[in-house]
């Protein structure tokens, strides 16, 4: 297949997660706005942070305001990230890989895009908020029920998951980083309200609050929950278990050959030194430095491959 | 001119049922227009799904048009197509033996049938291609003949199109699209299929690999890229025909070969269906600037390392000043009378023509000679007084750049309207396929129809349609 087919794929499913991880982060923070328990202006500005737009916000809108917050996660074209920017650029790059998909893959995301077009072309009010982000989550899952359904396994998918999986590990890496605080045992063992509404606002934004109340029991706190996000092969947003597909598709795009690629070495790495310890491990380390530590280690293994595997010239 | 004075190709001209129309009006006559309208917007939906666009020259990334899709198919009988095919694959087979003639010895201008200031001195002749032999000897690998008809058995080709002809994704989506939407009306008629045009391509195209090729070929369709009008079409090609789609920058030459850089190292490929034109083909050879060719692949293609489809050059066999000498290239090198009789057409390079023409300009149909998609041209009968001078005075710059035809009583084909059926103006585009076993021709193509009350424009950007285009089994 092309460099260029492999790119593309990579960054339509990158996108596409982007967008529906945004989508949570939004509905979260509205959430958190909502109960009133904490600093509404704090609680938008970490979830700016949180999807990697604090920066790009600050400077072209200053004040932070649950509207201007919303407006700038959810449809901005001034960000690259908002959700309508992520779906616009899933579909051009659904365009341009065309003939790596499949008839049903690209329709699910042409009609996201078209629904996208629709409901995001305006400001969207409150109360139309919570439906706008069901169908937006609704659609980003048809492309991805498509995709599990209908893509042959080969190359193709492979970069497909390389992509999803990058972005969901860089997404609650991030999540992580910006709430680390909140997390660190000198946190009381039973939390404040306020605590508990944090730990909640974590576990909502990878979707796994109602897994870890199974799982973990209701007395579970910082501890429970570091290890969940990080060392949980059972959580699909954990980082251990986005690890283990990405290790798992480079394998499958690296067989016949005697040895490992690069992306795998870097992803070996990261494995052998971040996800093969006790969550105590990490606390010893620093949860902060961890964090930021794989964050910077998930980039070097997305631009390995895209030097491995040509998609630029 | 009333609408009562063309020929319908439903009610001919005395509002008698045509006999291809008999099973389809029966049906139709039968339907609740309730439904039938919601069948049209239905129509309109499955295209914009699909993604069936085009995209406006000098708009916004965003701005992706719908072709109109009429939902009343144009049906031809069995019989009127065999008469037509024959006529386009006898008109093909000259091109390409006029096309060899041209880049070799010439025999026609010797023969002193075509002036030789027609090559010469034509834009679109090729002198690159001098004494290259491509792979089969075939040039025009697809080629797309414009059809027009006046009268039960009148057909003329209006144009040739030779270098890359596009509609073929419209005239596979319009019958896909019919068949999701009408599967009775396939029951009770017997259309014969054009869905295996895909296959047929990427057949054709591998018989031409260069003649060294071992195992299957590797066919590619190069696209200028996703902001082309027909990115659409070259993508969905490339997708049916289960092959790469590449732009130049995938591209490069290496030992001797156009190889495509994949996710393990560069690949050859034996045969290229380009979609771009041949200025840009070649930066090294033609446009310096071009980004959406190969650097060098004029020399591999010289050296018959890869075939390009339609080879360079052919652009020479449709330029509309040769068109009028059709008739006399048939002839030559068929040894036949031309089965397809031309459009009547004055030259304005000839003096006595042009003074013909500027005195009729009211009445007349000009173009110019390397103009397309109905850019550029006037249809005196339409145009305003200011509108014909102005053009004169375009015509007295330039009288070489320019031909005129009569205004054609084109025929019509009943269209749905907000006021039912009604007649309304079309042409035809059937699609060729040349490889050395011969000539290959989907029974029907494209129909484009001028929506627009009254109007002779087919033309996708000027406000034309398609429609599904049937051949029945007789």
């Amino acid at each position: 297949m092309l460099g260029k087919t492999a790119n593309g794929l990579f960054w339509l499913f990158r996108y596409l997660e982007r967008a529906e991880n945004t989508a949570r982060l939004i509905e979260t923070g509205q959430r958190i706005a909502l109960t009133r328990l904490g600093d509404s202006a704090a609680e938008w500005r970490s979830v700016l942070q949180s999807a990697g737009v604090w920066p790009a916000f600050e400077a072209a809108r200053g004040e932070v305001t649950k509207e201007a917050a919303i407006n700038w996660l959810l449809r901005d074209r001034g960000n690259s990230s908002s959700v309508y920017s992520c779906i616009c650029a899933a579909r051009q790059n659904a365009r341009l890989v065309r003939t790596a998909l499949t008839g049903d893959m690209w329709e699910a995301i042409n009609s996201a895009y078209m629904n996208a077009q629709e409901n995001l072309s305006r400001q969207v009010a409150e109360r139309d908020l919570p439906g706008c982000l069901r169908t937006l989550r609704q659609n980003t899952s048809l492309v991805r029920g498509m995709t599990h359904g209908t893509m042959l396994r080969g190359e193709r998918y492979d970069f497909a998951r390389l992509g999803t999986f990058l972005e969901r590990a860089d997404n609650t890496a991030r999540i992580l980083d910006v709430k680390y605080y909140v997390l660190l045992p000198t946190a009381r063992a039973v939390g404040s309200a306020l605590d508990n509404v944090q730990w909640e606002t974590i576990l909502r934004s990878v979707a796994a609050r109602g897994g870890f109340r199974m799982e973990y029991g209701a007395d579970s706190g910082p501890r429970e929950i570091t290890h969940f996000l990080i060392l949980d092969q059972r959580l699909p947003r954990s980082l251990a278990f986005c690890a283990a597909q990405l290790q798992e598709n480079l394998r499958s795009l690296n067989a016949g050959n005697a040895h490992p690629s690069e992306p795998m070495r870097k992803l070996d790495y990261l494995n052998r030194k971040y996800l093969a310890h006790e969550v105590e491990a990490i606390f010893d380390y620093g949860l902060h430095e961890y964090i930021t530590e794989i964050i910077g280690l998930l980039a070097e293994i997305a631009n390995e491959i895209e030097r491995e595997y040509r998609f630029y010239e | 001119m009333s609408s009562d004075s063309f020929f319908d190709e439903m009610w001919g001209t005395s509002q008698t049922l045509r006999d291809p129309y008999a099973t389809f009006h029966q049906w139709f006559d039968a339907e609740d227009p309730a439904r039938l309208r919601a069948k049209q917007r239905e129509a309109e939906d499955l295209f914009r799904l699909t993604g069936i666009t085009f995209n406006v020259y000098g708009r916004a990334e965003a701005e992706e048009r719908l072709i109109p899709f009429d939902i009343i198919p144009r049906i031809l009988s069995g019989n009127e197509w065999y008469k037509l095919s024959r006529g386009i694959e006898q008109r093909v087979r000259a091109i390409n033996a006029f096309l060899h003639d041209i880049y070799h010895k010439q025999e026609i201008v010797k023969a002193g049938r075509l002036p030789a200031e027609m090559i010469a001195r034509n834009e679109a002749f090729l002198p690159h291609m001098i004494g290259v032999e491509p792979p089969g000897g075939v040039y025009t690998h697809i080629v797309g003949i414009d059809v027009v008809r006046t009268g039960p058995g009148e057909f003329f080709v209006l144009e040739d199109n030779a270098r890359t002809p596009s509609g073929v994704s419209y005239m596979l989506e319009n019958r896909e699209t019919m068949l999701q939407m009408f599967p009775e009306l396939f029951s009770r008629n017997r259309v014969q299929p054009v869905q295996n045009y895909p296959t047929n391509l990427r057949r054709s195209l591998a018989a031409c690999a260069p003649s060294g090729t071992k195992d299957a070929p590797v066919v590619a369709v190069l696209t200028p890229g996703i902001y082309n009008s027909a990115y659409f079409e070259h993508a969905f090609l490339a997708d049916q025909m289960g092959v790469e789609l590449v732009e130049g920058g995938d591209l490069r030459v290496v030992d001797g070969r156009v190889a495509m850089r994949t996710t393990r190292g560069y690949t050859p490929i034996d045969v290229l269906y380009r979609r771009v034109d041949d200025d840009f083909l070649d930066p090294l050879n033609f446009n310096p600037d071009s980004q959406l060719g190969v650097a060098g692949i004029m020399d591999v293609y010289r050296a018959g390392g890869i075939t390009i489809a339609n080879a360079p050059g052919t652009g020479i066999a449709d330029d509309k000043a040769i068109y009028s000498y059709m008739p006399d290239i048939v002839e030559f090198y068929t040894g036949e009378q031309p089965l397809l009789p031309n459009v009547p057409t004055w030259r304005c390079s000839d003096a006595d023509d042009l003074a013909y023409v500027r005195e009729h300009l009211a009445e007349l149909v000009v173009k110019e000679v390397h103009g397309s998609g109905g850019y550029g041209m006037l249809v005196g009968p339409a145009a305003s007084k200011r509108e014909i001078a102005d053009f004169a005075k375009k015509l007295d710059a330039k009288p070489s750049n320019y031909i005129a035809q009569p205004t054609l009583s084109l025929s019509t084909v009943p269209t749905f309207t907000a006021k039912g059926l009604s007649p309304r103006h079309v042409d035809l585009r059937p699609f060729v396929l040349v490889n050395p076993d011969g000539i290959q021709i989907t029974p029907g193509g494209l129909t484009r129809v001028a929506l627009k009350k009254g109007s002779l424009v087919v033309n996708s950007s000027q406000g034309g349609g398609t429609k599904d285009t049937w051949v029945l089994e007789d």
